[in-house]
């Protein structure tokens, strides 16, 4: 979040409060469905999601699961992994004295670090840093001494999932591993297939949508720092399988429409997407910045969590939806009680959702 | 189903079927993860795979114990990418020797569930969400005839494998559409460290030696005529 950004959106508009903790109910998240093409908004709740799309749709996923990436060196050094480079290595953000109850723009500067320098997390897991990043001197490049079985049991050892203050206790691994995830390529939980039950999922493909899924490195949302957020997202590493790459085209065939469950997956498939739409299997990175100046060539429609001016997934979504119309629905969910974050509501951005539908 | 080139998960895989299925997995082309509570056997035996020109990873968990399901899942996908198949053949007898209902603490019974019923459930629920949206996959339980006949003094694992095997047909029904098939196999009696733990007078001439049943569960995972949701005895199977 930029901070200035986010305080004069605060100042003449209702905040969005955060989920605190993983909802334990089924199905009970709201959807918040926004509708550019009516420019309507309403209010569904999220068992309603697969009578919203229409039949050929294909709604997309992302099926990575979240590594927990925080490490802790000692009271005042915390790393949280962001990403894993093609030689093994990883990059990493280094956070000062606190933890996860501090907000993480009042963290402490962390200790100076520099190429060489030995982080030892635990008895099996320690890590050479390889490289700074000459702007940011709490962006690191670091290698595991520990390779194969060992490395990935020390890093599930100590590592726990990356969590922010608004979050009120520890969450376990569990809490952050979407129903149908498989490889942890995730930092953060890609949190828009969160409320995705397999009853939803079922229900969708009986009603003639589709399911694809990709993979999709997603990091971290957020490091405290405006400079260092402005680099966010950094480069993510996608696949796209081919069963994906077929499911896609067949639906921009048949006239059906693509649809992104999360920003990740947007990345992935904007980011890979010719300029024509197509989408190849393969894989490949992506640093893709979404935003209004933004034309979408595959992705139609998605559906992702609340977000609030100011942030990097609203400028995302304002290349679905014009600003106006997503500033109305925001602040119509902020004043009706709807919850952002990882465990909060969700929301449907899709043009002709709407269409027929009562709407408020 | 071809194994070369799938991604295969064995539970208790340090020694006896588990150890068997490992290796021959592996000898078949498939990308081997072994799982069992301790290091010390385990890193031997995927040791000994990986001298052999196969590929096996050995992951200490313990599949009875929640914490450790995610972890394990998530280490296995990211050594041998998605899983393709599930052998759970990790289990407890419970305390040995084996004792008469009347003599059969609540506690142990509750640990033997947690070990044969629960853990698989859970690991499964961890695995096979990705087997579902991909289409694909094969989850094989690992029974034994205990699960249909009332032994005496077999009480707490004979209620903890007819509860596996009705698990068994219950995800085969759930995901019979999802191109995900599940199996509980009955090995039969077997030449193995938990037989002698169990009947440890039973002559070791007359059980069938766990290399040869694991063949019969390679050949019965090739084979895909037999249904999801089979209950099969593996010695007396047949490829039809």
């Amino acid at each position: 979040m930029n901070t200035a950004e986010a305080q004069a959106f605060s100042a003449g508009h209702t905040p969005i409060l955060p989920a605190r903790a993983p909802q334990l109910g089924f199905h009970s998240e709201r959807l918040l469905v926004i509708d550019p093409l009516t420019r309507r908004f309403g209010d569904y709740s999220i068992a309603e999601l697969p009578r919203l799309l229409e039949p050929g749709d294909a709604l997309v996923v992302n099926d990575a699961a979240t590594l927990p990436a925080s490490l802790r060196v000692d009271r005042e050094l915390e790393l949280r992994l962001v990403s894993r480079e093609s030689d093994g290595s990883f990059r990493a953000v280094a956070f000062g004295a606190g933890d996860f109850r501090q907000p993480t723009e009042t963290r402490g500067a962390p200790r100076p670090l520099g190429v060489g320098n030995t982080l030892t997390f635990g008895p099996e897991l320690t890590a050479t840093i390889v490289d700074v990043d000459a702007a940011e001197p709490r962006l690191l490049r670091i290698r595991f001494l520990a390779t194969d079985a060992a490395l990935w049991q020390a890093l599930y050892r100590y590592g726990r999932p990356i969590q922010y203050a608004y979050a009120n206790q520890p969450l376990q691994l569990w809490d952050v591993q979407n129903r149908y995830a498989a490889r942890p390529w995730a930092f953060e939980l890609p949190s828009a297939g969160r409320p995705l039950t397999f009853e939803l999922l079922f229900q969708l493909e009986r009603r003639g949508a589709s399911l694809a899924h990709v993979t999709h490195a997603a990091s971290i949302s957020s490091t405290g720092s405006d400079s260092l957020d402005r680099r966010l997202p950094l480069a993510e590493r996608y696949e796209i399988g081919e069963q994906a790459a077929r499911v896609i085209a067949r639906a921009r065939a048949e006239g059906g429409r693509v649809i992104a469950a999360g920003t990740s997956v947007v990345r992935a498939l904007e980011g890979r997407a010719a300029a024509d739409g197509t989408v190849r299997a393969g894989s490949g990175e992506t640093e893709l910045r979404l935003s209004q100046r933004y034309s979408p060539r595959v992705v139609d429609g998605l559906l992702t969590g609340l977000h609030e001016p100011g942030t990097s997934h609203f400028d995302l979504l304002e290349a679905f939806a014009p600003r106006p119309l997503l500033l109305r629905a925001v602040e119509h969910a902020a004043r009706t009680g709807y919850l952002q974050h990882e465990f909060g509501d969700s929301c449907l951005v899709l043009a002709g959702a709407l269409l027929e539908r009562l709407a408020v | 189903m071809d194994l070369t080139g799938k991604s295969a998960l064995v539970t208790g895989a340090s020694r006896g079927l588990g150890r068997a299925l490992a290796e021959q997995l592996a000898a078949a082309g498939a990308r081997v993860v072994l799982v069992a509570r301790t290091q010390g056997e385990l890193s031997g035996v995927a040791q000994a795979i990986r001298e052999g020109g196969g590929e096996a990873h050995a992951l200490a968990y313990d599949v009875s114990r929640k914490e450790d399901v995610y972890p394990l899942a998530g280490a296995a996908a990211a050594l041998v990418g998605p899983i393709d198949l599930l052998i759970h053949n990790a289990s407890s007898l419970g305390p040995t020797p084996l004792r008469l209902l009347l003599d059969t603490e609540c506690e142990d019974l509750s640990q033997v569930l947690e070990t044969n019923v629960v853990g698989p459930f859970r690991l499964s629920r961890a695995l096979a969400g990705s087997m579902a949206l991909r289409r694909t996959g094969t989850i094989v339980h690992i029974s034994s005839d205990a699960s249909v006949n009332a032994y005496e003094r077999w009480g707490a694992y004979s209620v903890s494998k007819a509860a596996l095997d009705h698990l068994s047909r219950l995800w085969a029904a759930e995901l019979a559409e999802r191109g995900v098939r599940v199996l509980a196999v009955d090995p039969g009696e077997m030449n193995t460290v938990m037989h002698r733990q169990a009947l440890p007078d039973a002559d070791p001439t007359a059980l069938a030696n766990p290399e040869h049943v694991a063949a019969r569960i390679l050949e019965l995972l090739r084979d895909e005529r037999v249904p999801s949701g089979s209950r099969v005895e593996a010695q007396s199977w047949r490829a039809a």
